[in-house]
């Protein structure tokens, strides 16, 4: 201890210490500088020689974390015996950092990966950083006639195909039919009314259960519920952005939940938490406002609810219509900076478009809702049994759904920054018991300057 | 980042006493024995620290490039409510968690000290055991202990016929997240002030016990004097790491984004503002503001602690 000179370091301390948590508070904020552009990407409408191109040797990097993505690879690897690829798992969507990771990597220009997994929404926000590399040169003609139009137009933006699309999530209501069954409600439940009637009906005679759990965050579904009613918030243009999250379209899908949510008969506790999985496990929800994905997160949580599930047509505003909308939903994209364009849109093409990885994502376990036509139209598919609905052949529901889903909506090419905040500041007042409804003004008025502030033209601004 | 920092301060402290017992004429020699760590230190610390300064003058927009702007997002950071609640949160985090988890660690390193207890090295390890589980694993750990439906308090309440404390709401969230902290760092300065106790000579205590002084007076008046530089060195560092919350929200925000929501420490938000709304330059403003006000933070108890010392 006596050679410890305290007083003599002072000050030299005091620098040093200062200097070494700034650094440390900065390492997050230090990315490399500079444009990651440049690798390849011919990007006119010139087609690639694909048979030349896939000969040559090359290894590829791919970030999903879809489950099932281990088994595609290795079918991929198989049938191209030159092309090695590397699967990793950067996190599960948003929640699990993965765009953050790809935003960092792409800045920092090191250990990028070639082909991305990329939700729907996402794909013009990576567009307008450039990020993405227009796959059109290297897929075969007419290539996108494979798609319903709605498909199509999520990934066809100013005139490039920006990636292949993998799975949808049209929206559906899925429930536990023991539960429902003793609480009295009647299914299925048509409109919204309806459900409202039902979720009091059903909190009453189930005090610690609810018929669904809607919460104030997850910009992603509440998205879902605005395009199902006909609102259009967002244009993906950024010389012509337009935000409009106040429309009377809107305002009446929160109304109805803040409803719910104040006379306490559905919760609002935060999704894809451990809590949220345990209150299915336990029987705390009766049902969710789930995309076809659904079950993928539920699965190793209701081994005592197997079989007692049910999907469910969205209900709808008014009786006799059919509407529905889309939450989530993968492509595979490439990242412009990639050194094997060819390779990385093959991997994403075979993986996503033939026959094998595609019929393994369209089973169960994986519960993924196909994008290609061929597979939504084939009757073996649409027949299927599933273990996890009791045997209810879940796909007919879910194509009737998807079938319905308008294609007019568009994502605003600035999603990060609309759903983080749509996330807050909704999620901070539901909590709060204020409601959804009083966020929707200071939640487009953050966007908008947001908008501004980074460089975009807003309409009417 | 604390070993970091320990090294570099023995290192700055080794070359200040070198200097002084060679006189300046070797100072070439000196310079090449300090040269590995030089390169290191302006590599890593300084080097980033002025890119960092460099990248906050800018503005860089997602349509439009980049452009100087000065000392633009400085001031947007002095006037930014959510920069300023997150200072606010953390300091008052910080007055009140330091202490708490400093007397807590003083106490325990005191107690194995003594002499008096059963098994020390079995206490040792259990205390320090929390500082080995990493922070994220310890915040999943506590999240779960905390749940409102499925937790062991909430079982508990169950069984009591009550509902259980929402430990995740906006009133008790910050000394949850205090509790976690206090939880994982008390063994850990334990072990550094047990290590300064061990380190006083025993004729110190020969001669107070000759005096009259019992186990209480030697601890008053003997250990607590003589660990002063220990417990400055745990303080600082605690002062550091309240201010640099982090890790904590960020786990609870899965749980509880009604509550941390964006912005709940300044160091989250300077995490989302980079890589959620891609505004690194303002992050970088932001993030040298912070380091401003750790700087003044610890300058404060410095000069508090030595003027307690010159009054004596």
């Amino acid at each position: 201890m006596s050679n410890w000179s305290w007083r003599d370091g002072h000050r030299r301390l005091a620098v040093l210490l200062a200097f070494c948590f700034t650094a440390a508070a900065l390492v997050a904020a230090c990315g490399g500088g500079g444009d990651s552009g440049g690798g390849g990407g011919s990007s006119s409408g010139k087609k690639v020689d694909m048979a030349a191109e896939l000969k040559k040797p090359a290894n590829l990097t791919i970030w999903a974390w879809t489950p099932g993505t281990e088994k595609a690879v290795a079918m991929f690897e198989k049938a191209h015996p030159n092309i090695k690829v590397r699967l990793q798992n950067a996190g599960q969507g948003a929640t699990g950092g993965h765009y953050r990771k790809v935003r960092t990597t792409i800045k920092s220009g090191k250990g990028l990966p070639d082909v991305v997994q990329m939700e729907f929404q996402y794909t013009p926000s990576f567009l307008l950083t450039k990020d993405l590399l227009d796959m059109t040169p290297y897929l075969p003609k007419n290539f996108l006639s494979n798609y319903p139009e709605w498909i199509r137009n999520q990934v066809n933006i100013q005139n490039g195909i920006y990636g292949i699309p993998w799975d949808s999530g049209p929206l559906a209501f899925i429930y536990r039919k023991d539960l429902l069954k003793k609480a009295g409600v009647k299914t299925p439940i048509v409109t919204w009314d309806d459900f409202a009637k039902a979720a009091e009906q059903y909190h009453k005679a189930m005090p610690d259960s609810y018929l669904t759990n809607l919460p104030g965050g997850q910009t992603g579904q509440w998205l879902g519920l605005f395009w199902q009613n006909g609102a259009r918030p967002f244009t993906t243009d950024p010389s012509n952005f337009k935000a409009d999250l106040t429309s009377p379209q809107v305002k009446q899908v929160t109304e109805y939940w803040d409803k719910l949510y104040a006379n306490g008969s559905i919760s609002h506790d935060a999704d894809f938490a451990s809590a949220w999985y345990q209150g299915f496990a336990k029987g705390k929800y009766a049902g969710w406002i789930s995309a076809a994905w659904g079950p993928i997160f539920l699965q190793s949580y209701t081994k005592s609810s197997k079989g007692q599930w049910q999907a469910q047509a969205l209900p709808v505003w008014k009786a006799g219509d059919k509407t529905s909308a889309n939450w989530g939903g993968s492509t595979l994209a490439v990242l412009k900076a990639t050194k094997s364009p060819a390779a990385a849109t093959e991997l994403a093409r075979w993986m996503l478009t033939e026959q094998k990885p595609v019929r393994m994502f369209s089973a169960e376990p994986q519960f993924l809702f196909p994008t290609v036509n061929w597979m939504l139209k084939d009757p073996n598919w649409l027949n299927t049994k599933y273990a996890f609905y009791g045997g209810q052949q879940v796909n007919k529901v879910y194509a009737d759904m998807a079938s319905v889903v308008d294609k007019s909506w568009q994502w605003p090419p600035i999603f990060e920054y609309v759903n983080t905040t749509g996330d807050a500041i909704r999620s901070k007042s539901v909590d709060q018991g204020k409601g959804a409804t009083v966020t929707l003004q200071p939640w487009q008025n953050a966007v908008v300057n947001y908008a501004k502030q980074q460089g975009l033209t807003v309409a009417g601004q | 980042m604390t070993e970091a920092t320990v090294t570099s301060v023995a290192a700055s402290t080794r070359r200040g006493r070198g200097r002084r017992k060679a006189g300046t004429h070797h100072g070439v020699k000196g310079f090449l024995f300090t040269a590995p760590f030089m390169v290191l230190f302006l590599g890593f610390f300084i080097a980033p620290l002025l890119y960092a300064l460099y990248l906050s003058l800018f503005r860089e927009q997602l349509v439009g490039g980049n452009a100087f702007v000065g000392l633009d997002n400085y001031k947007d950071g002095l006037s930014d409510p959510d920069f300023r609640s997150g200072v606010g949160r953390v300091a008052l985090y910080m007055v009140v968690q330091v202490p708490i988890m400093l007397g807590l660690a003083l106490v325990f390193a005191l107690i194995l000290d003594s002499a008096k207890v059963w098994f020390p090295r079995l206490f040792r390890v259990a205390f320090f055991m929390p500082y080995a589980v990493p922070t994220v694993i310890a915040a999943l750990m506590w999240g779960y202990i905390y749940g409102r439906d499925f937790g062991p308090f909430a079982d508990i309440a169950d069984k009591l016929g009550t509902s259980p404390p929402n430990f995740l709401s906006e009133k008790l969230m910050l000394w949850s997240i205090a509790n976690v902290a206090t939880w994982t760092w008390t063994g850990y300065n334990m072990i550094i002030f047990y290590a300064a106790l061990r380190a006083i000579p025993s004729e110190l205590y020969e001669a107070a016990a000759v005096d009259g002084a019992g186990a209480v007076r030697i601890a008053r008046y003997v250990k607590l004097p003589l660990l002063r530089p220990a417990i400055l060195l745990c303080t600082i560092f605690s002062i550091i790491g309240s201010i640099q919350l982090f890790a904590e929200p960020q786990i609870f925000y899965a749980i509880a984004p009604q509550v941390i929501g964006k912005a709940y420490t300044p160091n989250l938000y300077v995490y989302n503002l980079a890589f959620s709304d891609q505004r690194l330059n303002y992050s970088a403003a932001l993030s040298f503001l912070l380091g401003l006000i750790v700087f003044i933070f610890s300058i404060l108890v410095m000069y508090m602690s030595r003027r307690q010392e010159e009054t004596r």
